[in-house]
């Protein structure tokens, strides 16, 4: 009976801890500077555990928001007036923090929704500054910013427990290295750090997107995280760029199909052949919204040419009378900008739909490099198949399995090889 | 640069004795803006705010007793040590005080330094 009571418990809390957890320890790590970030997640841990405590015998308060954010700052007076913290404190509000006429008034004001809304940005900043590579930024932002732990992350990046251990250890150094604050670049750097934290969120939910993570929670997770962050960088007039908006709109469209993607045994359902009426509505509602948000200004971000292509898909009726001649266009803005081979093979496919596959074939033939690349044989495979060239198509779709190892991609093409005739 | 002392006396909405939430908060505010503005300013060494009560120790006897008892209004509620020019700067910086939004007083007293 108590245990019945105690596992919904979990549920009901195992959400709103995953979201605020984040909040409050970049609101922490604020106050007592980046360096120790491991007593802000101590904190938050205490906190949490004594929620559970605390909340196991009664009921849960109404308002479980303030009451985490009370006790959190609770226990940050109690280290702060202690000075219990390994590493001297070095913030924007340090000062603050000196004496008993500003300690209080200044945490309160700190767990304000405005002022947690800016450490969360700062925080965003912090983790994606240049020191770090593109895999620690990713791998702080879902540490600090989405609360996920070590086994979590492992989990995010199908690595193990220990292998992201030890990343933290040298992000660890490194903030120590090169004394990297939470404080907002200067205003020259300012464009180039959102261009940065940009990637690193569309990096994020592309491995919440991507099918090869297996566990579908994860992948939802990962996705809305990714989309919180952005929508906060929305709200700042210093973060809200016509990319900021283009990248949220792409998000947004991405996530209209989410569920589309996979069928019920989880097998991979291709654009073609997904159930356009099951597509989520509010959701491309919401990224023609940002998209149109996002024309503003000169400048075209490669996250603009992104939504736009995502946009045609979403908004059209049935995959015919999608505007291929525009997603090309658009393609061809993208490869112009970077000799991405990813891109090439995505283009080579569109450019079958506006000019017939034996023309995409021939594109793609052209590509170099990608021989032992399996998204490369399953688009040139598809083309031969579209092209009526079945027997063309079987042969490379068998190159195409032995190049992956996920299931849901080998079952796929497992299909595809029976659907050839000859 | 010397240094100084603000004493602070007395103030009957002081931030932790105020009667009731939402003034002081407001107090509470006006003091953070106040003193993150010195601060800002390079002015600010250090301060406290002190309760109420507490204990005196007296003469080569060092005899302990209850105290201070005081009336409020001469309560010593608080101290800050701040870095000015001369008294008179000191004095002009002192206006921006909350204390005196309570009705509080303000002593500023320059720090003597010990000649060999």
């Amino acid at each position: 009976m108590e245990d019945s009571g105690n596992s919904e418990l979990y549920k009901t809390v195992d959400h709103l801890f995953r979201q605020e957890s984040g909040k409050m320890v970049s609101v922490l790590i604020r106050l007592f500077g980046f360096p120790n970030i491991e007593q802000a997640e101590d904190i938050v841990q205490d906190t949490l555990l004594k929620a559970l405590e605390v909340w196991k015998w009664g009921k849960i308060p109404d308002n479980p928001q303030a009451w985490l954010y009370s006790a959190a700052k609770n226990k940050a007076i109690d280290v702060l007036r202690r000075q219990k913290l390994k590493h001297k404190i070095d913030s924007d509000i340090s000062y603050l923090l000196k004496s008993e006429y500003t300690l209080v008034p200044a945490l309160n004001e700190m767990f304000t929704e405005n002022e947690m809304k800016d450490s969360q940005l700062r925080m965003m900043f912090a983790c994606c500054h240049p020191s770090f590579t593109q895999e620690a930024q990713v791998t702080l932002i879902l540490k600090t910013l989405c609360g996920l732990g070590s086994k979590e992350i492992a989990a995010a990046f199908l690595s193990n427990e220990e292998t992201i251990q030890k990343r933290f250890y040298r992000i660890k150094e490194k903030i120590k290295e090169e004394n990297i604050s939470l404080d907002y670049p200067g205003a020259d750097a300012m464009i180039q750090r959102s261009d940065a934290v940009l990637k690193t969120l569309y990096l994020l939910f592309n491995e919440g997107y991507s099918s090869s993570q297996p566990e579908k929670l994860i992948r939802e997770d990962l996705c809305e995280e990714a989309m919180r962050l952005c929508i906060l960088l929305t709200e700042n007039p210093k973060t809200n760029l016509p990319q900021t908006n283009a990248l949220l709109a792409l998000m947004c469209y991405q996530v209209s199909r989410f569920n589309t993607r996979l069928d019920d045994k989880g097998l991979i359902v291709l654009l073609k052949d997904q159930d356009r009426r099951q597509w989520n509505l509010s959701a491309i509602a919401k990224g023609n919204e940002y998209l149109d948000k996002s024309a503003f200004g000169e400048a075209f971000h490669d996250f603009h040419a992104e939504a736009v292509i995502a946009s045609q898909h979403a908004n059209a009726e049935t995959y015919e009378k999608t505007d291929w001649k525009l997603i090309l266009d658009m393609y061809n803005a993208l490869l112009s900008r970077h000799n991405n081979p990813m891109v090439a093979v995505n283009r080579a496919v569109v450019l079958g739909e506006v000019e017939g596959y034996d023309k995409a074939i021939a594109e793609l033939e052209k590509l170099s490099g990608l021989s032992e690349n399996f998204y490369y044989n399953a688009s040139l495979a598809e083309m031969y198949m579209r092209a009526g060239k079945h027997g063309k198509a079987r042969m490379i779709y068998g190159k195409a399995l032995s190049l992956t190892a996920s299931i849901a991609e080998i079952e796929l093409i497992r299909r595809k090889i029976n659907a050839c005739t000859t | 640069m010397e240094k100084f002392m603000y004493l602070f006396r007395g103030g009957d909405n002081h931030a932790y004795n105020a009667k009731d939430s939402e003034s002081a908060k407001k107090n509470m505010q006006a003091w953070m803006t106040w003193m993150g503005g010195l601060q800002q300013k390079g002015i600010l060494v250090s301060g406290e705010p002190l309760q109420p009560t507490g204990k005196q120790v007296n003469g080569t006897k060092k005899l302990v007793t209850d105290g201070p008892f005081v009336e409020a209004k001469e309560m010593v509620s608080g101290f800050l040590i701040i870095n000015a020019k001369d008294i008179n700067e000191a004095v002009e910086i002192s206006k921006g005080c909350p204390i005196f939004v309570e009705n509080g007083m303000l002593e500023v007293r320059p720090v003597q330094k010990m000649e060999m």
